[in-house]
């Protein structure tokens, strides 16, 4: 396929889209399934067809539309109506709905803060395009920013321009990408690869997953551009086995892009040449860990190695490696499509751009979000989340999974990005952001996430391993109502040591869910200790000693 | 990748069994050009058809890509996907990610253990049910989740999850 045999396929797109009167678009993303969408999708098929609108009504499987805690969910377009909470027995009302008014009951109001507060970028396709129709993606510009990069640009002028549009790392370090391609760019090696990092592990983040079911081209040109600019021909997606349906749309979308040749031997005619393979993991949280995961790529157990030399250098086989998160090379087509100075406007001052969170736990609206850098928390949980169910009260943010910490109510105003996370002792994290109230016992939070480190701990490094095993015994005791004043010091000196002397990222932020809640919560820790209490009544203690306050 | 490695000339690594199912291990082995690199994707293979590793298995892929036993064995060990026992016939598999965790996992599981005297990793002497614990399902908005053989439930209570495993029970009794 050549350039201009592109542009015409997606004329043509467009054409077949625009010959419909309006199109239904159900949610497929993992969610909206479990609730049972694709039975709904079934249904308005056939209600659409008993009323012979086949020629005028196209229903389509689309991409997450974000509100999962109300799936499954549909988006009528162009009246731009979004239907929660639908049942297969809703079709025919549904169908009604288009030639005359809308079914109120299951009408989400479209002015809610939930859909009117986000900026999409990375998901600006989620729910109007088929993630498994490559002609879809090509429709709505798909695969332009490619052409641009091959054809207009020289690779140096890509890294510049990711450069100037200031974007970081989203996989959670925070890492700019336009400093981390122009490394491998320059590094010397007989090959190079790219490494698409989609082993997304934390307890409470989906993102990576819901990008990749929804959107998965997009990631696929983020990684085709970055191969370009740093001189690779093979390219690597690490998924987790736990995403089988990511995995599957991975599979046809790589496929549907070789056939069109957007992948592959000289692309779109050009002198380029990058072909992607699919490496799914096998459950251990340590290989979303670079250097862990180009092992595992190459068929070994998963263990990290010291860094320098860094996977720019000394990569994958020992060649030069660019490895980026998913959402990293999301944002690369609208940065090559639009230039770097129209991303560098949105954002804070060193973190620019967007970012898609997860947001869960006690929180009314929980779903995916995508928002501006530089948002509050407070716009976060009450705005977009809606607050806390129940007439409960809030307790903390959590965000960055088992390497971030816990945000407390007096950083609510705390406009989100990189810095200021880390300064209160948390971090941004791969976007995870659960929510808790005041049933939630924090030194019982901080106890699963150690407890989690200490599972998923590879075993190579004696801090880690054998850190957060102690670091597990000694909240075991002050969760059960057996600890002493001298156990809280010695688990910030153990908590000290763990993260300094950890081999990898692993070790050295187990102990963030420790000290954070410490910091911040360090009564909830004296009164299991001195009064032998749960002040949120999750421990067990509460049940041996019936002692009221 | 590495320089790929003679494979032309190479003894044929004959199966353990004449169980047609090899034949799929030995496809994805083909595939990856017998390169020791394919090892994961491999045992992904064998551990989907059929539905665990014994060392049988495990001997074949070392001699097939040639990578050492020992290293088979570290691979299969070290990740938690991989299992060297046969599952029970049925699956209940709890999430204990964070959102799960907040939203109430730790009561499921522990209704689910009472009532069945089984842990996570662990099946029923009957071997009618495996229990296992997962890190998280990315289904926090449907926070607390659990799959029933294959199946995902999402907003789920102890009741109910004691509710599908004894539906299990009924339709086998019958």
């Amino acid at each position: 396929m050549t350039v201009d045999e592109l542009q015409q396929l997606a004329l043509k797109e467009q054409e077949a889209k625009q010959r419909y009167r309006c199109r239904i678009n159900v949610c497929v993303a993992t969610s909206c399934i479990m609730c049972g969408s694709e039975r709904v999708k079934e249904a308005i098929e056939e209600a659409v067809k008993a009323r012979g609108l086949e020629k005028e009504v196209l229903v389509q499987g689309v991409g997450c539309l974000g509100l999962c805690s109300a799936g499954p969910m549909i988006y009528v377009e162009p009246d731009g109506i979004i239907y929660h909470k639908v049942t297969p027995e809703d079709a025919p009302a549904i169908v009604q709905g288009l030639v005359s008014t809308p079914v109120e009951r299951l009408i989400c109001p479209p002015d809610l803060p939930f859909f009117k507060r986000q900026v999409k970028i990375v998901m600006e396709n989620s729910g109007t395009i088929d993630p498994e129709r490559i002609e879809d993606y090509i429709a709505v510009g798909g695969y332009q920013a490619l052409i641009k990069a091959l054809t207009e640009m020289s690779p140096s002028e890509v890294i510049e321009e990711v450069t100037k549009s200031g974007l970081r790392g989203r996989g959670g370090a925070g890492y700019p990408t336009g400093l981390k391609w122009s490394t491998v760019a320059k590094a010397n090696g007989a090959r190079k690869f790219v490494i698409c990092n989609a082993d997304e592990g934390d307890p409470g983040a989906y993102m990576d997953r819901t990008i990749l079911e929804s959107d998965p081209h997009r990631v696929l040109e983020g990684m085709a551009i970055a191969a370009y600019a740093v001189g690779a021909q093979q390219g690597f997606i690490y998924v987790r086995a736990e995403y089988p349906l990511a995995i599957k749309r991975l599979r046809t979308a790589i496929r549907q892009a070789e056939r069109l040749n957007l992948l592959g031997n000289n692309i779109l005619g050009t002198t380029f040449s990058f072909s992607v393979e699919l490496r799914i993991g096998a459950g251990a949280f340590v290989c979303g860990e670079e250097t862990a995961l180009m092992a595992s790529i190459e068929g070994k157990r998963g263990t990290p190695r010291p860094r320098p030399p860094y996977p720019a250098e000394y990569g994958l086989w020992g060649y030069p490696t660019l490895i980026n998160n998913v959402e990293t090379f999301a944002n690369i087509p609208p940065i090559i499509r639009n230039g770097g100075e129209w991303f560098a406007k949105i954002g804070t001052e060193r973190s620019k751009g967007t970012k898609v969170f997860a947001l869960a736990g006690r929180v009314v609206n929980t779903g995916l979000i995508e928002v501006p850098m530089g948002i509050t928390l407070r716009e976060i949980v009450f705005d977009i989340g809606g607050g806390i169910p129940e007439g409960k009260r809030f307790k903390a943010v959590q965000t960055g999974g088992p390497s971030g910490g816990c945000i407390p109510e007096q950083f609510l105003d705390l406009p989100i990005d990189y810095e200021s996370l880390t300064k209160v002792g948390s971090i941004m994290g791969s976007g995870g952001m659960i929510v808790m109230d005041e049933t939630s016992c924090m030194v019982d939070v901080a106890k699963f996430f150690v407890e989690f480190c200490m599972s998923e701990s590879c075993g190579k490094c004696v801090p880690c391993r054998v850190g957060t095993a102690h670091l597990y015994e000694l909240l075991r005791r002050i969760t059960a109502g057996e600890g002493t004043m001298r156990d809280l010091e010695l688990l910030e000196e153990l908590c000290d040591l763990v993260k300094s002397a950890s081999l990898c990222g692993l070790g050295q932020t187990a102990p963030n869910p420790v000290l954070s809640t410490l910091r911040y919560f360090r009564h909830e820790y004296e009164a299991h200790i001195l009064d032998k209490t749960c002040p949120a009544g999750v421990c067990a203690i509460r049940r041996a000693e019936e002692v009221p306050a | 990748m590495p320089a790929a490695a003679a494979t032309l000339e190479r003894p044929r690594v004959t199966p353990p069994s004449d169980d047609k199912r090899w034949r799929i291990v030995e496809a994805t082995m083909r595939r990856h050009g017998y390169q020791p690199h394919a090892l994961i994707e491999t045992l992904h293979t064998v551990q989907e058809t059929f539905g665990y590793i014994d060392e049988d298995a495990m001997r074949f892929v070392a001699q097939a890509l040639r990578v050492p036993l020992s290293q088979v064995y570290g691979v299969v060990t070290f990740y938690h996907f991989f299992t060297l026992k046969p599952q029970g016939e049925h699956i209940c598999v709890v999430c204990l990610g964070t959102a799960c965790y907040i939203k109430g996992a730790p009561q499921i599981l522990e209704a689910i253990e009472r009532t069945y005297g089984i842990k996570p990793g662990e099946t029923t002497k009957d071997g009618k049910l495996s229990l296992l614990a997962a890190r998280c399902l990315g289904a926090c908005g449907l926070a607390p989740v659990a799959v029933f053989d294959g199946q995902v439930v999402g907003k789920l209570t102890p009741e109910d999850a004691l509710k599908q495993i004894r539906r299990w029970e009924e339709d086998d009794g019958r």
